[in-house]
């Protein structure tokens, strides 16, 4: 079956859970911005968690169905509308032949994930099918959807799906302080300085992107002025540049850079991040790196414990 | 040699404070001897000019476990260290439209154009690492007479196959991207092709040395790869 780009959207791009083995050559892992989202949507509709699934930004996609087809959409609320009639978030609905998905502006986050059962239907490059937007290439030739664009839908091995226990919406929007360890230059920073990050609220500037959250406010400075030599990076670092604003390095960040990081966002929190928009406010948390780890770990598993057999 | 958790699922390793030829050879030595192992649990290596940071899967393997495994290999690959080096002969033309900033650079250094050229092109260089975007490779080893700082504003775009200078680095662009390197020639060589195996021409630890072509041999050879 094939699905039909009626409106593409803001910014709208096929992605898995990202591309891994190949930072030595240069290459980002890209992936789904809010991990989490994507998977919960993928296993709603009973794929592998990591099937390719379009990742929608700010604003949704519009898709014409050509057959049935079972979707789900997770993330942000985008206000989804089949052939006019509302549907939910976080749970399978039905796709006929010839209706009209309408995504919206989305209302509270970033993003939202729309996977379809049996997963799209794309080249892997290097693993993974992940668009590299700037590399231009993965996902659909290399690029965001464009009006027009067919996209073809794998058939389905199996076509079980699954509901979302009531209880699991809580975690899924949880607010409050973005959690992080030390970063690699830590202790380029004084105490005090590291203390300010922590204690203050930054905004998430307009010039933030998948590579990058620009933040604006309180400016950082390093001990002295010496010159970090150009180390890898690894996701979700949080780096000072001369300026002082920090710059949180995302999916598609360089794979090295030059400036010291002052902490690191935990896996567990990572998908937070790719939730966050532009004038957002975003505070942080130092946690123990023991913390980081078992956090990680309880989400996984909280994530096979959040579903029921629809 | 210092271990030090940068993420909760990353190790950087840390050789030393200044570029040297014996840090850089060990970041390529543990960078070969991970690479060899193969391990899956292990999901990223991004060598740097004195580091290699070491990113893995935290809900299958710990820091102290990723620790461990780096202090072997730092052993394997000590010994492993001797093996001779990959040269890529990498073609380059140093026409003045490829290169618009070749008399900047001439005049920086007190050369002249053909000088920088042949400087350029008689030098073995060591590929320190990729970064920036896919398949940029840093080269080290420029001759210091050619040391010339980057441009104050970068371009906005830069044609793939670029070669540049930027203070005591040289480097080809691999594709079309912004760049503020002082740009000196153009290779007709495909740097980085997402569907080849592997997708670059070189990565960490070979060598490229440069020979100039004129435009004729570099047009036949833009044909012969497209």
């Amino acid at each position: 079956m094939t699905i039909r780009v009626v409106k593409p959207g803001l910014l709208t791009t096929v992605q898995d859970r990202g591309r891994y083995g190949y930072a030595h050559l240069g290459i980002s892992p890209a992936g789904a911005a809010d991990g989490l989202s994507l998977r919960i949507a993928n296993l709603l509709v009973g794929n592998a968690e990591s099937a390719p699934a379009l990742e929608m930004t700010l604003l949704g996609a519009t898709l014409e169905f050509d057959e049935p087809a079972i979707i789900a959409v997770c993330g942000a609320n985008c206000e989804g509308m089949m052939n006019g009639a509302a549907i939910g978030n976080n749970t399978p609905v039905e796709a006929r032949a010839g209706n009209v998905l309408r995504c919206g502006s989305t209302t509270d986050r970033a993003r939202c994930y729309l996977a379809v059962q049996g997963g799209f239907d794309v080249p892997v490059v290097m693993g993974s099918a992940s668009t590299d937007i700037r590399g231009r290439f993965g996902g659909h030739e290399g690029r965001r959807l464009q009006t027009g664009d067919v996209l073809r839908v794998r058939k389905a091995n199996q076509t079980r799906t699954r509901r979302l226990r009531a209880d699991a919406f809580d975690v899924l929007q949880r607010t409050g302080p973005i959690r992080v360890t030390r970063g690699a230059q830590n202790d380029w920073f004084t105490a005090d300085a590291f203390a300010r990050f922590l204690t203050s609220t930054y905004t998430v500037s307009e010039q933030s992107d998948r590579a990058g959250l620009r933040l604006k406010g309180e400016a950082i400075s390093t001990r002295d002025a010496k010159q970090l030599l150009t180390d890898g990076i690894p996701l979700g670092a949080i780096q000072v540049p001369q300026g002082g604003q920090p710059i949180i390095l995302f999916v598609d960040q360089q794979t090295t850079g030059g400036y010291p990081k002052i902490a690191n966002v935990i896996a567990a929190d990572m998908h937070r991040i790719g939730q966050l928009r532009p004038r957002d406010e975003v505070r942080f948390n130092k946690v123990s790196m023991a913390d980081a780890i078992e956090a990680v770990r309880a989400q996984e598993r909280w994530l096979k414990d959040i579903f029921i057999a629809a | 040699m210092k271990i030090i958790p940068a993420s909760d699922s990353s190790l950087l390793v840390v050789f030393g404070e200044a570029i040297t030829k014996e840090t850089e050879g060990r970041v390529i030595a543990l960078f070969h001897a991970l690479q060899a192992r193969q391990d899956d649990r292990i999901r990223n290596l991004h060598p740097g000019y004195v580091s290699l940071l070491v990113d893995f899967d935290p809900l299958a393997v710990t820091h102290q476990e990723v620790g461990t495994i780096i202090e072997s290999a730092v052993q394997t690959g000590q010994s492993a260290a001797s093996i001779d080096p990959e040269v890529v002969a990498i073609p380059v033309c140093y026409d003045a439209e490829f290169g618009p900033d070749l008399a900047d650079v001439a005049a920086h250094t007190g050369r002249s154009t053909d000088e920088v050229i042949r400087m350029h092109s008689s030098a073995t260089y060591r590929v320190c690492f990729l970064g920036f975007t896919a398949g940029f490779a840093y080269l080290g080893g420029m001759p210091e007479a050619l040391h010339t700082p980057r441009l104050a504003t970068p371009r906005r775009a830069v044609a793939a196959g670029s070669v540049g200078i930027a203070g005591g680095q040289t480097g080809i662009y691999p594709t079309e991207t912004p760049g503020g390197w002082r740009l000196i020639g153009r290779t007709p060589l495909r740097m980085f092709d997402p569907q080849a195996d592997p997708p670059t021409r070189v990565q960490a630890g070979d060598r490229v040395r440069f020979s100039s072509i004129d435009r004729i041999t570099f047009e036949k050879l833009v044909q012969g790869h497209s």
